[in-house]
């Protein structure tokens, strides 16, 4: 992210290529590490459950650690200059991921989800190491923007056809499956921005009139991305999914900053938002009891209803302390309903403290880093805005979540990275970080010590 | 564009410092409040995570538990439930502890810090200990006959062994079933009502919380009073005492219910429970040396613990010479529970020393190693050694002469006294029958036992109705089992 994460001695003037070390050998003893820790996790939960290692144990690290290797042999074929981080960081959030959910199972019988979650991450590897064999250039996505905008359409529009659960109207189901579409339009949606953005950001940041100090762009320029963004929001408004509807909105307004370099427009994206809030909240009880709970969460206590969700997950948090009660020892399934998607964060805050929290969120931290620094590192501004597109995904997604879960802002359900049980939410996060592998080998191979202007 | 890309990467950190912020004061600086809680189930469900501590009565346990293997997962059981309620009480997931069950749960449930023992990562373990054991001073046989002795009947009985104040039998009846109430399924709160609602309270512990006219079994204090004040000196020198008697200052005569009490010995007047007498002299003794006696036998003391608490007996003392008169035969507001007359009893036969009542002989921990003991409490000596004396032989009359008879024990030595009590509106209530008594085997050099019985018995006819008829066979029975003991280690 910083100037000094940028080796000093290829600063030298029209040197040659001066490639980055490929690495893949610390990728893959790094992944050996993320695949032992949730095998030792898992062991944990056994250990404190039942006082024995679960018979599942060996099985468990094997499949991890066999869905590992392949990805990483992949990498190491198609991709080798990609950053070593990536792929570690996405195994060891995925296997501890499925350790929490595993964790969770064990105390609602009859409702396992872990077996599922394993299913689906193996399909979300299964992708990884697709696109990382199958796109050979990431600027090939730039020619199916349009493509990308329709498809990310059709998949925001489809679940109004079908039933509402639990109030939000995102899923899409065909028998026993159902899948949130939403998830894969936000990578949908991030390539459109990003081809968009791409090809008309000299138009976006020089053209139009002058108002005031704000140079704005001609309509014809910045009408078709604006009316794609508000329409998907305005879809994900009606479905109710404020959690997707904010991170769209983060998403727009970051990527158009770091396209134009024009501050303007985050103050009138602010604007638009907070007038689309109020109006919001103002239309919809759902959005002002989430804003209420956020503001009064023991609100319920006190008119002798008994704890809400957040007033539950906010014990949990406090259970957990700064060390944990330890894995498997703590009573994160007092949150209730949606304990293993929108809520696992609680059971990692109770279960593995403050410690663990802290570097859960750096592991965070450090895929958005590596997303940045390719960013950075990369010459073509499409690669540059889908690099950082993909990265703020991921960090606003876990803002927003883990903000909600921990009362730093109001809920708005959003499934954690990786962590939480979801598996559309899974494949999806598989992707981005197949997108991300992929620009950052662009980005490593085509280094030559300067950054791109 | 790179100075863009760094501007939104800062913005990244700044959400990033924001969480960990956040969570840091979360985890951190709220934890204890949000633990607190009274909304947060985790201090319950870490409660009945683990079996409770078992309560023992003569080396075996008499509560077990139960997995359940819900959130709340262990659950209460009772071996011997209703006959040992008055004692352990009920530990009840819905209705929280009472008795033995509340007074040691800290060591049953394990929070207390003394059965971690010590060292410093006690802090850090953070969790509970095993729950300790309660070893009670009860005597199963003791107990058993005093809870068969008093039948379907309402009543209670308390025993003592008066040299220790070591608690041998604690019985209220009718009793119920403490594991009927542990749990928190629908049941559990259909049981909570009908206990409840029953007009016969079930679960009144009679014995410790429930207070009764002591009758006559009271003229044991008074006649410690005037033996003590010196206003009588011989047990068998008239009293100079009317019959019937006018209470002082009033028209209303009392009388008594048996014969040759006019101008009676003090010996013939405790032998035959005459009323007058025993009213006269109370009055001869005064307010002031009356209630030094009753309160040196522990009435009007509201700090009783035996742990839990006991309801305090009364002798009232802001008294007219009749009100006096009536209170020293254990009327008016002269209130005790069947535990304090069993005190007073224990104090005859102990050479006048009143030794504090105690129910936990010990807490262990689940090894075995002892918690803490009950130490040897301070006695009190309430009359003098030669009054003691001289009440063991009028209560030992009693029962080898008087109304007492069928208390009587071969081969031991049993003093006693009996009591009927008039309570109601006008008397018209059907009276406590009361025993109090004690008893030695003949070649022991202590007393063993001391007893008192009261049924309230309102099925029986009215003229079944006497200490001597109803609840003697009871106490009998009662320091049977325990004389027939070997004695306490």
């Amino acid at each position: 992210m910083t100037q000094a994460g940028i080796p000093v001695a290829a600063a030298a003037p029209s040197a040659p290529a001066a490639r980055l070390p490929r690495r893949r050998g610390v990728e893959l003893s790094l992944i050996v590490l993320a695949v032992l820790l949730p095998v030792c996790g898992y062991c944990a939960v056994g250990l404190a459950r039942n006082g024995t290692v679960p018979p599942g144990a060996a099985g468990y690290g094997a499949g991890l650690g066999v869905l590992a290797l392949v990805a990483h042999i992949a990498v190491r074929l198609c991709a080798p200059y990609a950053d070593p981080l990536l792929l570690p960081i996405a195994v060891l959030l995925n296997g501890l991921g499925l350790v929490l959910i595993y964790r969770l199972d064990l105390e609602t019988p009859g409702d396992e989800a872990a077996p599922a979650q394993l299913v689906w991450s193996t399909l979300g590897v299964g992708l990884f190491i697709l696109v990382v064999l199958v796109l050979r250039d990431h600027r090939w996505l730039q020619r199916y923007a349009y493509l990308c905008v329709a498809s990310t359409l059709v998949l925001l529009t489809l679940p109004i056809l079908f039933p509402a659960v639990n109030g939000a109207r995102i899923w899409i189901r065909l028998g026993g499956f159902s899948i949130q579409p939403g998830e894969f339009a936000k990578v949908l949606l991030a390539v459109f921005f990003a081809a968009y953005l791409a090809a008309n950001r000299g138009a976006l940041a020089y053209s139009g009139r002058q108002v005031w100090r704000l140079q704005l762009p001609t309509g014809r320029v910045l009408g078709p991305v604006v009316t794609i963004w508000l329409l998907s929001v305005v879809v994900l408004v009606l479905e109710r999914d404020l959690g997707t509807s904010l991170l769209f909105f983060g998403l727009f307004v970051i990527m158009l900053y770091v396209a134009t370099g024009r501050t303007g427009w985050i103050a009138v994206g602010l604007l638009l938002a907070a007038a689309g809030a109020v109006a919001v909240g103002r239309l919809e009880p759902h959005v002002r009891s989430r804003f209420g709970e956020w503001l009064h969460p023991f609100a319920s206590i006190e008119a002798g209803e008994g704890p809400g969700q957040v007033a539950q997950s906010l014990f949990s948090f406090a259970a957990g302390g700064l060390t944990g009660t330890g894995l498997g020892l703590g009573h994160s399934t007092l949150v209730g309903f949606a304990v293993k998607s929108d809520f696992i964060l609680a059971t990692a805050g109770e279960e593995l403290g403050l410690a663990g929290l802290s570097a859960v969120f750096l592991l965070y931290a450090l895929l958005v880093e590596r997303g940045y620094r390719a960013g950075l590192a990369l010459r073509d501004p499409f690669g540059r805005l889908l690099a950082i597109g993909l990265a703020s995904l991921v960090a606003l997604q876990v803002f927003v979540i883990a903000g909600g879960v921990t009362g730093l802002i109001p809920l708005t359900g959003l499934a954690m990275p990786f962590l939480a049980q979801g598996g559309s939410s899974v494949v999806t996060n598989w992707t981005i970080v197949a997108l991300l592998i992929r620009v950052s080998h662009v980005a490593r191979w085509e280094y030559d010590g300067t950054l791109a202007p | 564009m790179t100075r863009c890309i760094r501007h939104a990467a800062t913005f990244c950190v700044v959400l990033l410092v924001a969480l960990l912020l956040n969570v840091a004061w979360l985890q951190v600086l709220r934890s204890p409040a949000y633990s607190g809680n009274p909304a947060n189930r985790r201090p319950t469900i870490a409660r009945y995570q683990q079996p409770r501590g078992e309560i023992l009565v003569g080396g075996r346990p008499v509560t077990g538990s139960k997995d359940t293997g819900e959130q709340l997962r262990f659950e209460r059981t009772y071996t011997d439930g209703p006959l040992y309620a008055p004692v352990t009480g009920f530990a009840s997931q819905l209705y929280g502890t009472t008795f033995l069950e509340h007074s040691e749960d800290g060591v049953l449930s394990g929070s207390d810090p003394m059965l971690a023992g010590f060292g410093p990562w006690r802090g850090f373990a953070g969790g509970r200990s095993p729950g300790g054991n309660v070893v009670t001073t009860i005597d199963p046989a003791a107990q058993r006959a005093a809870f068969e002795g008093l039948g379907g009947r309402k009543g209670a009985v308390a025993a003592i062994e008066p040299t220790s104040g070591r608690i041998l039998a604690l019985v209220s009846t009718p009793s119920y079933d403490p594991s009927l109430l542990s749990g928190n399924r629908p049941a559990v709160s259909a049981v909570w009502a009908r206990l409840n609602e029953d007009p016969e309270q079930p679960m009144l512990n009679r014995a410790v919380r429930q207070t009764y006219p002591p009758g006559s079994t009271f003229k044991v204090v008074t006649a410690a009073a005037a033996l003590d004040a010196g206003v009588v000196r011989d047990l068998d020198e008239p009293t100079d005492s009317p019959d019937p008697y006018q209470l002082p200052g009033t028209t209303t005569w009392l009388y008594n219910e048996a014969d040759d009490c006019r101008d009676a010995s003090l010996r013939h007047a405790f032998e035959w429970s005459c009323n007058t007498v025993f009213a006269k002299l109370g009055v001869d003794v005064g307010v002031r040396r009356m209630r030094a006696a009753a309160e040196g036998f522990g009435f009007n003391d509201k700090g009783v613990r035996i742990p839990f608490s006991v309801s305090p007996s009364t002798f009232d003392t802001r008294v007219d010479r009749a009100q006096l008169a009536l209170s020293s035969i254990g009327q008016y507001n002269t209130r005790a529970t069947p535990l304090q007359m069993a005190m007073v009893a224990a104090a005859v036969a102990n050479g006048g020393q009143v030794r504090t009542p105690y129910l936990v002989e010990r807490t262990t921990r689940q090894n075995g190693g002892t918690v803490s003991a009950a130490g040897s409490r301070p006695a009190r000596q309430v009359m003098r050694p030669t009054t003691a004396a001289r009440l063991r032989e009028l209560m030992a009359d009693v029962v080898t002469e008087g109304t007492g008879g069928n208390a009587a024990i071969p081969g031991a030595v049993v003093g006693g006294k009996t009591g009927t009590a008039q309570h109601g509106l006008g008397n018209a209530g059907t009276p406590y029958a009361w025993f109090v008594s004690w008893a030695r085997n003949d070649d022991d050099m202590a007393p063993r036992v001391a007893v008192a019985v009261v049924v309230e018995d309102a099925s029986a006819r009215r003229g079944d109705i006497s200490g001597g008829g109803t609840a003697a066979p009871i106490a009998k029975a009662v320091m049977e089992k325990v004389l027939h003991a070997p004695p306490a280690k």
